[in-house]
C-alpha cells in the first residue's frame, strides 16, 4: 500500500444538532484508487459525515482538505466543483424517463437550435455505461422497468457525468438481491480501477470485505478504528462497531436539555 | 457490450423490421398500448355513425366536426401540460370565456382593432395563469383549490366585463376570420405536402445523424412505413376538406399548437423538466431543476392556451355571452386529455392526446346531433366513453406492472 497524500482528508470534524452531538472530532482519509468503507451502527454518524463531505450540512468544527488544499465546502455545488459526487440511498431517478434522460437530468445538452441533442447525449451515455460495464437492455429503456441493481448502476453512472475524483455511495447494496449486489460491487471495483476515490457507507459487512481497502469504524459519533480490510476479520470490525471488548470505551457527550 | 452480456430476462428490440414488429407486439401484450386503442376507438365510432347516417363522413360534416373541436381542443392542449406536471387546472373553461369577453368588449364597445383585441385576450390568459401559478408555488396550496377559486372568480369577472348587455356580437373580420377562413383546395393540398415533407425530412435527418454517431437506428423500412401512413392520413384529410369548404384556418391553428406543444415537451430542456417534475419532483429538485419556475411557467402556458381556445370558440359563434366558457367545456377539455392517454398522475402523456381525445368526444357529440339524440343521452354516452378509456388505461397499467414497467 503506497502512502500517497490522501485525496480527501477530514480532521477533527464535530457536528451538533440541538441536544445531540452527532460527530465528535472525527478524522477520515480517502485515497484515489482506493475504496474506503464507512461502517457503524445506526446513529453512529455515518450519514452526517457523508452529508458534511457532500456539502449538504457544514461541520461546527474541524478541517476539510481536498487534494492537499484546505477547502470550505458549505453547499453541494462547492463539493461537486471540487469533484465530489454523491449517490444517495433513495436514488432520485425519474421512473417515467429513460436512462439517457435520467443521466442528463438538469444538465441536458442542446444543439445550436436549442433543441435537445439526443444523439450526443445517447452516445456519451452509452460510452459511460459501457466503461462501467453496466448491462442494461438499451439506454432508451424507461428507468421504471429496470431492476434495483440496474437503477443503482444508473444512479452511479449519473454521478460520473461530472467526471468526479471522489464518489460517495450511501448504502449502495441495501435492498438488492444477491446477483444485483454482485453487479453493484463489481461497479465499485471498476470505479477504483479507474483511479477514483470511493467512500462507501454500508451495513453489510460481507459487502464491505468484498470491496473495501480500508474500513473506518464510527461509533456514537466518534471514529473508533481504522482497519486494513485485508488484515482484519469481521469479528474485529463487529467488536469495533458495538464497542464490545474495547477498554477505554468513550461514551458520547450527551447534553441534557434544561 | 454484446447482446450475450445482457440479462436474458430483459428483452431488447432486435434490429430490422421483424424485430420492431415483435417489439411492438410484446409492448402491446405488456399493456403499453400507446395510441392503438384510441385510434381504434375513433374508427369504431366513425363506422357506427356512418352506418347510422351516411352524412356523418361527408366533407361538410367533417369540416363542422373540425370547427367544433378546435376551441375546446386548444384548451385541452394546455390541460395536457398541466396534467404532465401532476397538477390540474379547473379554471380553464371560465378563463376561456373571460379572455373572449375581454377581446369582444374591447373590440366592439371600445373600438380597439381586432388583432389588438385578440392579443389583449391572450394577455388576460397570461396574467391569470401567472397569478394562479404564483399562488400554487408560493403558498403551496393545491392547484385543485387555487384553480377552483379561479373558476368561480373568473365566472364573476366574465359577468362583470360583459356588463348589462349580457351578450356581445362580433363582426370584426380579423376576429371572426379565425374560425371562418377556409383555404381553397390548392392550399390544402400544398399544406399536406409541406407537412409530409417536413415530417419525412426530419425523420430521415435524425436517422442519418444517429447512424453517423454509431447509434442504433430505427429500421429504414419502419421509417418509410410511418411516412407512408402519415402521407395517406394527410392526403385523405386534404382530399376530404378540399371537397368541402376548404381547409379551415382553425384546424391549422389547432394542429399547429398540438405539434408545437409536442415539440416543446419532447425536444426542449423545458419539456424534459416538465416530465421530470411530473415523474419525481424531488429527483428533479436534486438535479438542479428549478421546480417552482417550471410549475409557474406551465400554469401560465395552460391559461394562455385556454384563452386562445376561448377566442377560437367566440370567433366560431360570432358572439361572447354569459355562458361562454361554461357548461361542459372544462370537463370536455380534461376528459379529452385523459381519453387521449395522458395520465392524471403526472409524467406520462402527449400533446396528441388532446387531438385524439377531442376527436372522440367531438365525434360522439356531432354524430348524436346528426341523429337527433337528446342531450341527456349524449352526456351519458360521453361519460361512459371516459370511464371506458380510464378503464383501458388502468387495466393496461396492471399489465405494465406485471411486466415491471409501471
Amino acid at each position: 500500500m503506497t502512502e500517497s497524500a490522501p485525496l480527501l482528508e477530514l480532521r477533527g470534524i464535530s457536528k451538533r444538532f440541538g441536544a445531540v452531538q452527532a460527530l465528535t472530532e472525527v478524522d477520515l482519509q480517502a485515497h484515489a484508487g482506493r475504496v474506503t468503507a464507512l461502517v457503524g451502527d445506526n446513529g453512529a454518524g455515518k450519514s452526517t459525515l457523508i452529508k458534511i463531505i457532500s456539502g449538504i450540512i457544514t461541520a461546527d468544527a474541524g478541517e476539510y482538505w481536498f487534494e492537499g488544499r484546505r477547502v470550505h465546502v458549505d453547499n453541494p455545488q462547492a463539493a461537486s466543483a471540487l469533484g465530489i459526487a454523491t449517490v444517495y440511498q433513495d436514488l432520485a431517478l425519474c421512473d417515467n424517463l429513460d436512462v439517457v434522460a435520467n443521466l442528463y437530468l438538469g444538465n441536458e445538452e442542446t444543439s445550436r437550435d436549442q433543441l435537445l441533442d439526443e444523439t450526443s447525449m445517447e452516445k456519451r451515455a452509452s460510452s459511460i455505461l459501457t466503461r462501467l460495464s453496466v448491462s442494461i437492455p438499451s439506454v432508451r429503456t424507461q428507468v421504471a422497468s429496470l431492476s434495483g441493481g440496474q437503477r443503482q448502476s444508473v444512479a452511479i453512472a449519473r454521478s460520473m457525468l461530472g467526471q468526479p475524483k471522489l464518489v460517495l455511495l450511501d448504502e449502495p447494496t441495501a435492498a438488492l438481491g444477491v446477483a444485483q449486489t454482485a453487479q453493484v460491487l463489481e461497479l465499485i471495483r471498476t470505479l477504483r480501477e479507474q483511479g477514483l476515490g470511493v467512500v462507501v457507507i454500508s451495513h453489510n459487512l460481507a459487502d464491505v470485505f468484498e470491496v473495501a481497502d480500508t474500513i473506518v469504524v464510527l461509533r456514537l459519533g466518534r471514529q473508533v478504528d481504522v482497519l486494513d480490510a485485508r488484515q482484519t476479520s469481521s469479528g474485529e470490525v463487529v467488536a469495533a462497531i458495538t464497542g464490545a471488548g474495547s477498554r477505554n470505551d468513550q461514551h458520547p457527550v450527551e447534553v441534557t436539555e434544561q | 457490450m454484446t447482446a450475450s452480456d445482457l440479462d436474458p430476462r430483459l428483452v431488447a428490440d432486435e434490429p430490422r423490421l421483424r424485430g420492431a414488429w415483435a417489439g411492438f407486439r410484446r409492448r402491446l401484450g405488456q399493456g403499453e398500448l400507446g395510441t392503438v386503442p384510441i385510434v381504434l376507438g375513433i374508427a369504431i365510432i366513425w363506422l357506427i355513425f356512418w352506418f347510422a347516417n351516411d352524412r356523418f363522413l361527408s366533407a361538410d360534416n367533417l369540416t363542422n366536426l373540425v370547427l367544433q373541436i378546435a376551441g375546446t381542443g386548444t384548451i385541452s392542449v394546455g390541460v395536457v401540460l398541466v396534467l404532465l406536471l401532476g397538477e390540474i387546472d379547473l379554471s380553464v373553461g371560465q378563463l376561456s370565456g373571460l379572455a373572449a369577453a375581454v377581446m369582444a368588449v374591447l373590440n366592439v364597445q371600445h373600438g380597439v382593432p381586432g388583432w389588438l383585441a385578440i392579443i389583449a385576450g391572450l394577455l388576460t390568459g397570461v396574467a391569470i395563469g401567472a397569478l394562479q401559478g404564483f399562488w400554487v408555488t408560493r403558498f403551496r396550496i393545491p392547484a385543485f383549490v387555487v384553480t377552483l377559486a379561479g373558476l368561480l372568480a373568473w365566472l364573476g369577472a366574465l359577468l362583470l366585463v360583459l356588463g348589462d348587455t349580457g351578450t356581445v356580437n362580433l363582426s370584426d373580420k380579423t376576429i371572426t376570420g379565425l374560425a371562418n377562413t377556409f383555404f381553397v383546395p390548392l392550399d390544402a393540398w400544398l399544406l399536406a405536402v409541406v407537412v409530409i415533407a417536413l415530417y419525412a425530412g426530419q425523420k430521415l435527418w435524425d436517422r442519418r445523424k444517429r447512424s453517423a454517431a454509431g447509434l442504433p437506428v430505427v429500421p429504414l423500412r419502419l421509417v418509410v412505413t410511418r411516412i407512408v401512413v402519415l402521407t395517406v392520413a394527410a392526403l385523405a384529410t386534404a382530399a376530404v376538406l378540399a371537397a368541402g369548404r376548404g381547409l379551415p384556418l382553425a384546424l391549422v391553428i389547432f394542429i399547429g399548437l398540438v405539434v408545437g406543444v409536442d415539440l416543446l415537451i419532447k425536444r426542449t430542456r423545458f419539456g424534459r423538466h416538465i416530465l421530470a417534475v411530473g415523474g419525481n419532483a424531488e429527483a428533479a429538485r436534486r438535479a438542479g431543476i428549478k421546480v417552482d419556475n417550471v410549475r409557474l411557467l406551465v400554469f401560465t402556458i395552460t391559461s394562455t392556451l385556454a384563452a386562445a381556445g376561448g377566442i377560437l370558440a367566440a370567433s366560431r359563434q360570432f358572439a361572447v355571452s354569459q355562458s361562454s366558457g361554461g357548461s361542459d367545456i372544462l370537463l370536455n377539455s380534461i376528459a379529452a386529455a385523459v381519453i387521449g392517454g395522458t395520465s392524471l398522475f403526472g409524467g406520462r402523456g402527449s400533446a396528441y392526446s388532446a387531438l385524439l381525445g377531442m376527436l372522440v368526444i367531438g365525434s360522439i357529440a356531432n354524430g348524436m346531433d346528426l341523429l337527433g339524440v337528446e342531450s341527456s343521452t349524449k352526456f351519458m354516452v360521453t361519460g361512459g366513453v371516459l370511464l371506458l378509456a380510464a378503464t383501458v388505461d388502468a387495466v393496461s397499467r396492471r399489465g405494465r406492472q406485471a411486466a415491471g414497467r409501471a
